[in-house]
């Protein structure tokens, strides 16, 4: 069988800082990972491939730095890896960026039928979940979201069932292939890489694709062209005015502060202190 | 939202760079604010009534209509949904009842809300940021081929343009960006449940209804929703929407000392929250995270234990009444933005907090007996 799974490079969001005079954010130093959530789709992908036989690409688009991530994915047991990269992507939100991705798709079907397309839940830098709809979309590929886990797959069927985290359950769907697929996260551990397949990723060559490689038909539907959102202001969350009334413990016992701290909280909020006593008594 | 957009400049003004940013006359016909009333075995989800509250203020802004859409069987009962949609602001609810829409799946409500909006045309259309609404949003926007803003805070109208300035946080919370579809119709966004109000309901208001058909068979839907298991009640986590929640952080050192997060939980009836990297080190459930990639919170009182205060964090709980921290490093960032902050070591202070909540409370609950 023959999965793709797109990923994206992200720049760590844990380790970033933000310039308190420009409101900037500094790179400076930052490491650039893969985006994390994609880990349990090309894990899970993997595991299909450990258990089917078959082939695993990995496809990114980013700039040319972004080649980094797919050598970790290589590493990670992935078998092809494509970086689609051209100035004429930059500026794409998230319509954009799966028009692209799906272009790059139906090349690599092209090449060899594809059956099944990972991507992550969602990335951490823009937050959106929006990409892997996104393409599924424009490929007419069946769409299984926040998938927690993959319970058969049926490859002479062409059926596969999974269950899908909803909002109070677990849905248990059944679809047919292709389709595309995000993962949950925590839903399996990636794997270790070994020392030989870190030297052969660190080897290998990642295929560059520009806009034409990836087979995109029309350029007003790529990068800032192609995107309906536009960016009109970037900011810096405000402080808060109040600061925090402060109570330290060097200068009196715990119960004292506690209990001042009581106090100050239910002079102000008397309705929290009924909520509380309410719920205790319940 | 402009994934790939680069945010190191302060400030980008709505330049075009050779981008058509006009709305066409066939788009500016496009009226009416939408909440896509999202339901699951018989419940409405709150947030449907959260967004219905803040469209209410942007259609009045506007001067057009707030409706909502409600997809659903024939056999669920959709129009106490509807009821209960007029008593928080809406004035009209388009219903699509059919056999395929019990339950959700991605094709049929993708195609039926679809339909709605090429029929009825309007000019912005709001989601909860659940995995409904998420799976569905992105869906129907690529669709329709229009703008779709993701886990907004705040949504606006723009005086100059009428656009909807929809901000969300961005780069984990680091930065916020306004983001705006010009040129494109509907405008869509989604917001997280508790980002926004429980708007007060009026209670007698009522509104109008129509029906459309979906017009698919069952055997056409490649998808087959087999079996839904409901959660257990006592496995279910309901962060989003509790009263009280107690947090704990690095700070605490190691998974042990998370027992004093739930003690103090416990005493005051309240949930326990994390932050990332004490869910991603495997201390608590990922339903406990506490964040930009977790839940946003807004209880009426939020203790925070061993918590600095990352922006990650802040942007998921900073809507809480009242925020408590206990750190002790007196310069966290959480001393920022918290109500009250104790100096001092949580794994000292949690115990005696819970004591004192514990016999305070105890005291009062039996005056009032």
């Amino acid at each position: 069988m023959h999965i793709v799974v797109c990923i994206k490079q992200v720049p760590d969001s844990a380790q970033i800082r933000v310039h308190p005079v420009t409101n900037t954010i500094m790179r400076q130093g930052v490491p650039a990972i893969v985006n994390p959530y994609d880990l349990f789709s090309l894990e899970e992908a993997l595991r299909l491939k450990d258990k089917f036989g078959g082939k695993v690409t990995v496809i990114c688009m980013g700039p040319p730095q972004a080649e980094e991530a797919l050598r970790k994915c290589v590493s990670f047991g992935a078998d092809d890896a494509i970086l689609v990269t051209d100035r004429a992507f930059a500026g794409a939100d998230t319509l954009a960026t799966s028009y692209a991705l799906a272009s790059a798709i139906r090349k690599v079907n092209a090449e060899q039928k594809v059956d099944m397309v990972f991507t992550g839940k969602q990335t951490i830098d823009g937050d959106t979940a929006q990409v892997g709809p996104g393409i599924a979309k424009r490929m007419g590929l069946q769409l299984l979201t926040y998938v927690s886990k993959i319970v058969e797959t049926d490859l002479e069927a062409g059926t596969i069932t999974v269950e899908r985290r909803g909002e109070g359950g677990v849905q248990i769907l059944q679809t047919q292939l292709p389709c595309l697929i995000t993962m949950l996260e925590n839903t399996n551990e990636m794997r270790f890489a070994s020392l030989p397949a870190m030297i052969h990723a660190a080897a290998y060559q990642v295929r560059k694709w520009n806009k034409d490689d990836a087979g995109v038909e029309d350029v007003t539907k790529i990068g800032l062209k192609g995107s309906p959102t536009v960016v009109s202001r970037v900011f810096g969350p405000t402080p808060r005015s109040e600061k925090a009334e402060m109570l330290v413990v060097e200068n009196s016992s715990l119960r004292d502060i506690s209990l001042n701290l009581l106090q100050a909280i239910f002079t102000v909020h008397p309705t929290l202190e009924q909520d509380l006593v309410d719920k205790v008594s319940a | 939202m402009s994934d790939a957009q680069p945010a190191n400049k302060p400030a980008l003004k709505p330049a075009g760079r050779g981008r058509n940013l006009e709305l066409s006359d066939e788009l500016k016909a496009y009226k009416g604010v939408w909440v896509f009333i999202e339901h699951e075995r018989g419940h409405a989800h709150s947030v449907s009534w959260e967004l219905l509250g803040e469209g209410r203020k942007l259609a009045d802004q506007l001067g057009s209509p707030l409706c909502g859409v409600i997809l659903g069987g024939p056999d669920e009962d959709l129009d106490a949904f509807a009821k209960e949609a007029f008593t928080f602001g809406a004035d009209h609810v388009y219903f699509m009842r059919d056999v395929v829409l019990k339950g959700y799946r991605n094709e049929p409500f993708t195609k039926g809300l679809t339909d709605l909006v090429n029929k009825y045309k309007p000019e912005i259309v709001l989601l909860g940021a659940t995995s409904q609404g998420r799976d569905l949003a992105g869906s129907v926007a690529t669709t329709l081929l229009t703008g779709l803003t993701a886990d907004c805070t705040e949504l606006a109208i723009d005086p100059n343009t009428r656009a909807l300035a929809a901000t969300r946080p961005t780069f984990g919370g680091s930065l916020l960006c306004t983001i705006m579809t010009l040129a494109y119709r509907p405008q869509m966004a989604t917001i997280r449940p508790r980002v926004m109000a429980m708007p007060r309901a009026e209670a007698g208001r009522s509104g109008t209804t129509s029906e459309d058909t979906l017009g698919l068979i069952e055997t056409t839907i490649v998808t087959k929703l087999l079996d839904f298991i409901a959660d257990a009640n006592s496995n279910k986590i309901n962060l989003p929407y509790a009263d009280v929640i107690v947090s704990g952080g690095k700070g605490l050192k190691n998974p042990d000392n998370f027992k004093l997060v739930f003690d103090l939980a416990r005493v005051l009836g309240g949930e326990v929250g994390a932050t990332r990297p004490c869910v991603q080190a495997g201390w608590v459930e990922a339903d406990r995270q506490v964040g930009q990639t977790g839940k946003t919170v807004r209880p009426k009182l939020y203790i925070a234990a061993g918590i600095s205060g990352a922006i990650q964090h802040r942007v998921g709980m900073e809507a809480s009444d009242v925020i408590v921290a206990i750190n002790t490093d007196p310069n966290a960032p959480i001393f920022d933005f918290a109500h009250y902050g104790i100096v001092g070591n949580a794994m000292q202070v949690l115990p005696a907090l819970t004591q004192a909540f514990s016999a305070h409370l105890a005291q009062r609950a039996k005056k009032v007996a």
